[in-house]
């Protein structure tokens, strides 16, 4: 796909490749005020696209509260692990 | 502050309105928690799509191995809260399945409720707003009649003066010819008393010439001239 040229720093991450990812990481914008507003612009691309809509699923609200799930057991994995039923896996 | 002059006011007819419509449905989403998006990603690179007949969805068999992975090794360990947590999620489900479309239309008519209230709102402000540009021009039609209404008020104020004009003229005739009059009455009495002044005079210096003794001669010839004067008259009717 012979696009046009942009420069690394405008690519989306999808669109970097591994040998670009160091530059790329380099031009982005790490500040904290960066970092916020990277935080802000991708919680409003989810809600945009799962939640401000005309008839919204499930799916909205279902994969918070699994990433939820998912984050809450590997905080608390120390703890679980010695439920584990065998010692040597 | 000022307006900036850079920005044009009212250059269209149509408001650029900064918002689109909401969309009508959300990403998909598969089992509640995939995005599809996921099962898209290896579709540029390697053309295999979820139809294809060479497997049995390439993520599912992802998935299932990573499943087996996790239990064998035991990241994911199986304990009380596994059962909680099978327990829950079942229960979950089947609500979601059985009450989801109820919801969605108690959810849906809510909204609709609400779009009503302030399309009802919208279209009311719409048609005062559409009357009130019909007043306006209807007033401005009516300012066209002005110069009309500016004639007639004009014609009215010529014909008053006209007629003050013609008025105070037939004062002035009226006045000049009574005083006229007044010279042409004092000049025919004059004469007259004149006149009678003058006859009186001659009758009266007329009168005392004549002496008793002529008068009497003077009246027998007379009356024998009147009688003659009969008599020829009569001769004359007779004939």
């Amino acid at each position: 796909m012979a696009g046009k040229e942009v420069s690394i720093a405008a690519k989306a991450l999808r669109d970097v490749k591994l040998g670009e990812l160091g530059a790329w990481f380099g031009s982005r914008d790490m500040s904290p005020k960066g970092i916020i507003s990277a935080i802000c612009r991708g919680r409003d691309r989810y809600l945009n696209k799962y939640i401000y809509v005309k008839k919204g699923g499930i799916g909205g609200i279902a994969m918070i509260l699994t990433g939820y799930v998912a984050l809450s057991y590997v905080w608390e994995y120390d703890h679980i692990k010695h439920d584990r039923w065998r010692k040597y896996h | 502050g000022l307006v900036q002059a850079s920005r044009g006011l009212h250059t269209s007819s149509q408001c650029l309105a900064p918002m689109p419509p909401m969309p009508e449905h959300g990403g998909k989403v598969r089992h509640g928690i995939f995005p599809e998006e996921l099962f898209q990603l290896l579709y540029p690179k390697t053309g295999v799509t979820e139809c294809s007949n060479i497997t049995f969805s390439l993520f599912y068999m992802l998935g299932t191995g990573l499943l087996v992975y996790l239990l064998s090794k035991e990241i994911y360990v199986i304990n009380h809260e596994t059962y909680a947590g099978l327990a829950m999620l079942s229960v979950i489900v089947y609500g979601v399945k059985k009450f989801g479309p109820q919801v969605a239309a108690y959810a849906d008519q809510l909204n609709d409720e609400k779009l009503a209230k302030a399309q009802v709102v919208k279209d009311l402000t719409l048609n005062s707003m559409t009357e009130s540009i019909e007043n306006e021009k209807k007033e401005q039609w009516r300012t066209e009649g002005r110069s009309l209404l500016f004639d007639a008020k004009r014609n009215n104020v010529a014909m008053l003066l006209e007629t003050n004009y013609r008025e105070r003229l037939h004062m002035v005739t009226n006045e000049v010819k009574r005083r006229l009059d007044y010279h042409v009455a004092l000049q025919n009495l004059k004469r007259r008393m004149e006149q009678e002044h003058m006859i009186n005079w001659v009758e009266m210096s007329v009168v005392s010439t004549i002496s008793p003794q002529p008068e009497k001669e003077s009246i027998t010839k007379c009356i024998s001239d009147l009688k003659a004067l009969a008599k020829t008259s009569q001769a004359k009717a007779t004939v």
